[in-house]
């Protein structure tokens, strides 16, 4: 519990402590992009691998909260900050109640289902030009602002988005350390001894997934705000499978993998500009080598390939949590 | 405590269960014995909604529940053990047990995720709760050991512990002999006695004849689907059709 506390104190200070010597170039901004895509990462991870339930939909939350926010704040004057409520409140009911004829399906029909409910997701902005302004994309998102302090700049959206980041890091590293979290561990490994244990996993999962979508339109929001232009593009069936990758690659069930996860496929498109075109083919001959090779991820497999190369000490760590 | 009143179940053209109807009573330990494929786990998948009966009705305490999902059952007091354990084998013995206590506690998603200060109190108490209840089946050293590298035996004890947290009215359990030793079987026959005594009725599925005669009060014998005979474990010892049943005509 402790050690718990202090791990994410450190991991706090890293955080608020990295821009500094930064100076709010270039690596600041692909920063903002990992915190946005950390907590994406970590809201699939909640459901994948905690609850053991797949969703190859989650651009479609990420987008609607994006979308939802920039529409209401550009063509209805809404405040951006009652906008990003509004429409993070609206997800998450819409989500829920998707959710319990969706999740009735399991593993391959659960991926087809979600996969579905993105693919739907996207046409609906591209064809709704009158209010996304379609293919072309949506402009002149205004930033976000607490009385004259406008998100103007990278390094202050950099601070905006991690706060946000930091502090849904921590609410789930709670809540994975609790009853709820024990229980939806409990469904991954055995659903039907869970229920025999009186866990109500339909309920369960429905609420995580709900969660999950939650998040992914909180980000989305922060997403057009520090973009302050989106076009689909960035929410389609591709994106989907760059957040699982992401989780995979940092660790199926690890909090803070989902984050390390997000900071490699983040920053690797970046170092590999010739791959763009091919970054789908990419992603997945990554998935398919972790999976195979590292099926804990990098949390896991780190650690697992330090102890390879020096066996010398006893007492080996598992990272957890 | 448990009735089954003419339960049938089909799987497609076979009849695993035939119209099969009888008691289980309060505070006692009641056997279910046959020969294998005489649908006794199909029974004790009926009785804890895992399966739905094509006809028939399950009562418990008087009330119908054959249309309550498992969980709903469990929160009523019917809790079973599996023939081949069902533990949930990537998490810690420990936490094993305090998945069990989920229906003792109630925080949500919120109170969790906040840690709110009766959710911290919660947890302290499931905690505690959860290590009596090890040192209950005697394996309390074990705690923090990940489930799924458990022998055999142990594991079967962490399940018992595991379902003796719901505070189960009455406790089914589907071979809970299968796979232990002799050393193992005396030592869960005296477990399942003082779960008795604990005011637990017991229902339990057994092949292990030797325990079944120790520690039963009562017995129901099953057939091919259908109730062969019932009664003191006495009275089935000497009972003509299930010597039959067993061992075949002279």
């Amino acid at each position: 519990m402790r050690s718990d506390r202090i791990k994410f104190i450190v991991f706090a200070l890293v955080v608020l402590l990295l821009p500094l010597p930064l100076s709010g170039g270039y690596l600041t901004n692909v920063l903002i992009f990992v915190g946005i895509n950390g907590v994406l990462a970590l809201g699939l991870n909640l459901l994948l691998g905690y609850a053991g339930q797949i969703s190859l939909g989650q651009a479609a939350f990420f987008g609607l909260g994006a979308y939802g926010s920039g529409v209401l704040t550009t063509q209805f004057g809404f405040n951006p900050w009652v906008a990003m409520v509004v429409v993070a409140l609206c997800v998450a009911v819409f989500a829920f109640a998707l959710g319990f004829p969706v999740l009735r399906l399991k593993g391959h029909y659960l991926a087809m289902a979600t996969l579905g409910v993105g693919v739907i997701a996207n046409i609906a902005f591209n064809e709704t030009v009158d209010l996304t302004g379609g293919p072309s994309g949506l402009s002149g998102i205004p930033n976000l602002a607490i009385g004259t302090l406008t998100f103007d700049s990278d390094l202050k959206n950099y601070y905006l988005v991690w706060c946000f980041a930091l502090g849904m890091i921590l609410l789930s590293l709670n809540l994975v350390n609790s009853r709820f979290g024990r229980a939806l561990r409990a469904i991954h490994d055995s659903e039907v001894a869970a229920r025999v244990m009186g866990v109500n996993a339909r309920l369960m999962k429905v609420q995580v997934f709900t969660l999950s979508a939650f998040m992914s339109a909180i980000m989305g929001s922060l997403y057009c705000h520090v973009m302050t232009f989106i076009s689909p593009a960035s929410f389609g069936f591709g994106f989907s499978v760059e957040v699982l990758t992401m989780v995979v690659i940092g660790g199926l069930g690890s909090v803070y993998g989902s984050i390390l996860g997000a900071l490699l496929l983040t920053l690797l498109p970046e170092m590999l500009r010739a791959f763009q075109d091919y970054d789908i083919i990419v992603y997945g001959l990554l998935l398919v080598t972790m999976t195979i090779y590292m099926p804990g991820g990098l949390v896991q497999g780190i650690p697992a390939l330090f102890r390879l190369i020096m066996p010398a000490k006893k007492g080996s760590e598992v990272g957890n949590a | 405590m448990l009735s089954l009143n003419g339960i049938g179940k089909r799987f497609g053209g076979l009849t695993a269960l035939d119209g099969i109807s009888f008691e289980v009573g309060k505070g006692a330990i009641t056997g279910i014995i046959g020969p294998n494929g005489a649908g006794k786990t199909t029974l004790f998948n009926v009785a804890t909604g895992i399966y739905p009966p094509s006809c028939g009705a399950v009562l418990f305490e008087g009330k119908d529940i054959s249309k309550l999902p498992p969980e709903g059952r469990a929160r009523l007091g019917l809790v079973r053990t599996f023939q081949n354990i069902e533990l949930f084998g990537k998490m810690t013995v420990l936490e094993n047990v305090m998945v069990g206590l989920h229906t003792q506690s109630g925080s949500g998603l919120f109170a969790c995720s906040f840690r709110m200060p009766w959710q911290m109190k919660e947890e302290r108490r499931i905690r505690e709760r959860a290590l009596e209840l090890l040192e209950f089946v005697g394996i309390p050293e074990l705690a923090d050991v990940q489930a799924g590298t458990l022998s055999f035996g142990k594991g079967r004890l962490l399940e018992i512990a595991r379902a003796m947290a719901l505070e189960p009215k009455l406790l089914l359990m589907d071979e809970p002999a299968a796979g232990l030793n002799s050393g193992e079987t005396a030592e869960l026959g005296d477990l399942i006695k003082r779960i008795r005594d604990l005011g637990v009725t017991v229902a339990l599925v057994e092949h292990d004849m030797e325990l079944v005669m120790d520690i039963c009060d009562h017995l129901v014998v099953l057939n091919l689907g259908t109730k062969l005979a019932q009664g003191t474990p006495r009275e089935i010892q000497d009972n003509k059709a299930v010597i039959t049943a067993y061992l075949g005509e002279e």
